[in-house]
C-alpha cells in the first residue's frame, strides 16, 4: 500500500467515522468585498456560526472592487459590493451572477461650523455646487436661502472627501450625478473620482477626523460614523421637496419606494428616491453569488444562510446603524434565492 | 592539499557570487513585473505619463506628474530639515556627549526608527496638523501672499508631511553618521589637536574626513523618505496638484497606490497605479545612482592632499 492510497483510506475512514451526513462536516466558505457592510457581515457570520457550528464563513473586507475581481477570478465563493456590477463586469465573469441586497446604508453630509447649532439644510444641487467648488463661502446666498434665520459664518468651505476608492463615495457620487447635470459630466460616478476641490481623508475615520479638526469643513460619511463621532450632519431635500434627516426609518422608506419598481436582478440605485419620507442618499449593499456554482454543498449552505440573514439577521441591522430591508424586498429575494442551484 | 584549498575557494567564490546574482535578479525581476503589470497604461500614455497632470479614474485619464512632484518636494524638504539635525545629533553623540549619556541617547534615537509609520501618522494628525494650522494662521499677511506660503488654512499639507518625514529619517541618518564619525582614526583628531586646533576645528577635521559617509547616510534617509506611505497619506491632504506653496495639500506616489489599489476596478486604473509604482522604482534608482556618483565624486577628490577614502564608507553609504 503506497502512501497516497493509505492517506486516502484513512481520510475515507475518518469521513465514515464522522458520519455520512453533510451536517457533521465542517464547511468553510470564503467571501470578500465591500468594507461598508463589514460590521454587520462579521456579526452575521459569527452569529450564524454559533447557530450552526459546522458552518464557518470567512469574509475579507478588501473593498467592492477587490470583491468583484476575486469573484470573477473565482478565488472566493461569494463577493460583496456597494455599487452594482456593471454590464461589462457581469459579462467578464465566467457565469451568471446574482445580486442580493442585504441591508441599507445612508451617507450624510457632515460639516464643522462651531457657531451654528441648528442642523443646516442642504439640497442636492447645493451639495453638488459645494463639492464642485462653485460655492466657496458658508454665507453664500444659496445656503442662506435654505436656512433662513441661521447666522452663517463668513468662512471658506473646505471640502473633505475620501482619498481611497470606496463604496461610500460611490453612493454619494451616484446621488450628486442624479441631482446635478454638471456633476454627471464633469466628475461622474465611480468608487474613486477626480475631485474638483478638497482634501482626501483615508476611510470614514479619516474624513470625520479632518472635518472635526477643521472649522469650515464639509465632508460626507456613513450615517453611523456621524452618530458615533457626534458630528453635525444636515437634512437633505428629497425628490418630493421635503427636508429629511437620515435615520433608519427614512432610509428604509427610500428602499420601500424603490421596491415598487424593483428590477428582477436587484441592481437598482435608490438615491434620490421618490416618497415624502425617503432619505435621498441611501443605498442597498449587495452580496454576489454565482447562479450555478461548482460546489453545491457551499451553495446550499449559503442559501440557508441567506434565508436566515433575510429573517432573523435583519434584526441585527439597526443597532449597527444599518436600515433593515423592507418586507416587500425580502419576499422578492426569497423568491430569487431559488435561482441558485443547490444540486 | 593545494587542490583541496582551490576547490573550497572556488566553491566560496561561486556560492557567494550566486547570492550576489540573486540580488541583481530580484531588482530586474521587480522592474519586469511592474512593467508587465502596467502595460495597458504604458501603451496608452507612453512617456507622457510622467508629465501629465490629469488623474481621473472615471474617464480613464492618468498622469503621474503631481505625484512625482509631491513625493520629491516633501522628501527634499524633509531632507533639508533632517540633514542638519541628524549631523548635529551624531556630532554630539560621538564627540561631545558625556560618556554616561551616550548609550541612552543613542538608544533613544534608534528607538525612533522602530516606531511604525502609522504611529507617526496618528501623531501627525492629532499634534502636528493643528500646530501647523495655527502657525499658518499666525503668519503675517505679507508672508501668506507669497507663493511659497500659499495654501488653505487646513494643516494637512506639504509642510506637515515633510516634518513627519524628517522626524522619521533623522534616526537613520544620525546613527550612520555617528558610526562614520567613530570610524575616523583617532590620529586625525589628535593630529589636529596637536597643531593647536580648538574642539570645533578638530570636529571639522573629523567631519571632513568622513564626508562621503555622511552624505551617504543622509541620502539613505532620503531614499527612505521617498517610500514612506501611511504617515504621509495621513497628513498630506491627498490632493494631486503640483504647486510650490508649503501649505498646499499634495499627494505622493506611495500614497496614491495605497489609497486606490484596493478599490481599483477598471483594468486601466489598476495598470496606471502599477505604473506609478514603476515610476517610483525608477525615481528611487535614479536617486540612488545620483548619490553614488556624488559620494564617488567626493572620495576621489580634486586635490591630491585630501584624505584617503576611509574603509568604512562604502558600507555606510549603501
Amino acid at each position: 500500500m503506497n502512501r497516497r492510497t493509505f492517506t486516502f483510506t484513512i481520510t475515507a475512514l475518518l469521513g465514515l467515522a464522522l458520519g455520512t451526513g453533510l451536517a457533521a462536516q465542517k464547511i468553510q466558505i470564503n467571501g470578500a468585498g465591500a468594507t461598508f457592510p463589514y460590521p454587520i457581515y462579521s456579526k452575521w457570520f459569527s452569529e450564524y456560526n454559533k447557530l450552526n457550528p459546522n458552518v464557518e464563513i470567512n469574509y475579507q473586507s478588501i473593498g467592492s472592487g477587490g470583491g468583484i475581481r476575486q469573484l470573477t477570478n473565482q478565488t472566493v465563493f461569494f463577493g460583496a459590493t456597494d455599487g452594482p456590477m456593471t454590464k461589462d463586469q457581469m459579462l467578464a465573469a465566467p457565469g451568471a451572477i446574482l445580486h442580493l441586497p442585504t441591508v441599507l446604508g445612508a451617507v450624510v453630509p457632515i460639516y464643522n461650523l462651531p457657531a451654528v447649532s441648528a442642523p443646516l439644510k442642504f439640497t442636492g444641487p447645493v451639495l453638488a455646487d459645494l463639492f464642485l467648488g462653485k460655492i466657496t463661502r458658508w454665507n453664500d446666498a444659496a445656503i442662506a436661502k435654505l436656512n433662513p434665520g441661521v447666522a452663517l459664518p463668513n468662512l471658506p468651505v473646505t471640502v473633505v472627501h475620501r482619498s481611497e476608492g470606496s463604496g461610500t463615495t460611490y453612493i454619494f457620487m451616484d446621488y450628486l450625478a442624479k441631482v446635478s447635470p454638471e456633476w454627471k459630466t464633469r466628475v461622474g460616478v465611480a468608487n474613486s473620482v477626480n475631485w474638483p476641490v478638497g482634501l482626501g481623508g483615508s476611510g470614514n475615520e479619516g474624513v470625520s477626523g479632518l472635518v472635526k479638526q477643521t472649522p469650515g469643513s464639509l465632508g460626507y460619511v456613513e450615517l453611523i460614523y456621524a452618530l458615533q463621532n457626534k458630528i453635525s450632519y444636515g437634512p437633505v431635500q428629497n425628490m418630493a421637496g421635503e427636508f429629511v434627516s437620515a435615520t433608519v426609518a427614512s432610509v428604509t422608506a427610500a428602499a420601500a419606494e424603490a421596491a415598487k419598481q424593483m428590477p428582477a436582478d436587484f441592481r437598482v440605485s435608490i438615491t434620490n428616491a421618490p416618497g415624502k419620507t425617503a432619505y435621498p442618499i441611501s443605498s442597498f449593499t449587495w452580496l454576489l453569488f454565482y447562479e450555478n456554482p461548482k460546489n453545491k454543498v457551499m451553495s446550499k449552505t449559503m442559501v440557508e444562510f441567506m434565508k436566515w440573514a433575510l429573517g432573523d439577521g435583519q434584526k441585527m441591522a439597526e443597532p449597527l446603524g444599518y436600515a433593515p430591508l423592507p418586507a416587500a424586498v425580502v419576499t422578492m429575494e426569497l423568491e430569487a434565492l431559488k435561482k441558485i442551484k443547490i444540486q | 592539499m593545494k587542490l583541496k584549498a582551490n576547490v573550497s575557494d572556488l566553491t566560496l567564490r561561486l556560492g557567494s557570487g550566486a547570492f550576489a546574482l540573486v540580488l541583481v535578479l530580484i531588482v530586474v525581476g521587480i522592474g519586469w513585473v511592474l512593467w508587465d503589470e502596467a502595460r495597458l497604461s504604458v501603451a496608452k500614455f507612453g512617456f507622457a505619463f510622467w508629465s501629465r497632470s490629469h488623474w481621473d479614474p472615471v474617464s480613464g485619464e492618468f498622469g503621474a506628474f503631481p505625484f512625482i512632484w509631491g513625493t520629491l518636494y516633501s522628501s527634499i524638504l524633509a531632507l533639508l530639515i533632517a540633514g542638519p539635525v541628524a549631523v548635529g545629533i551624531a556630532v554630539f553623540l560621538s564627540e561631545l556627549c558625556p560618556e554616561k549619556l551616550r548609550a541612552p541617547l543613542a538608544f533613544i534615537t534608534e528607538l525612533l526608527a522602530a516606531i511604525p509609520s502609522i504611529v507617526y501618522g496618528l501623531w501627525g494628525i492629532f499634534v502636528l496638523v493643528p500646530a501647523v494650522r495655527s502657525f499658518q494662521l499666525s503668519l503675517p499677511e505679507w508672508m501668506t501672499s507669497l507663493a511659497l506660503f500659499s495654501g488653505p488654512p487646513v494643516g494637512v499639507n506639504l509642510l506637515s508631511a515633510s516634518i513627519v518625514l524628517a522626524i522619521m529619517i533623522v534616526p537613520y541618518s544620525s546613527s550612520i553618521t555617528r558610526e562614520v564619525l567613530r570610524s575616523v582614526p583617532v590620529a586625525q583628531r589628535e593630529g589636529a589637536c596637536a597643531l593647536g586646533a580648538t574642539k570645533w576645528e578638530a570636529i571639522k577635521v573629523a567631519l571632513h574626513y568622513g564626508r562621503a559617509g555622511i552624505v551617504g547616510a543622509i541620502m539613505l534617509g532620503f531614499g527612505r523618505a521617498l517610500g514612506v506611505t501611511m504617515a504621509v497619506t495621513m497628513v498630506i491632504g491627498n490632493n494631486p496638484q503640483a504647486k510650490w506653496g508649503l501649505f498646499e495639500p499634495s499627494y505622493t506616489m506611495a500614497a496614491v497606490i495605497a489609497n486606490e489599489f484596493r478599490e481599483a476596478v477598471e483594468d486601466l486604473h489598476l495598470h496606471a497605479l502599477v505604473e506609478i509604482g514603476l515610476v517610483l522604482f525608477v525615481v528611487t534608482l535614479i536617486i540612488n545612482l545620483g548619490s553614488r556618483l556624488l559620494i564617488w565624486n567626493i572620495t576621489r577628490d580634486r586635490s591630491p592632499k585630501a584624505s584617503p577614502t576611509p574603509a568604512a564608507q562604502p558600507e555606510a553609504a549603501s
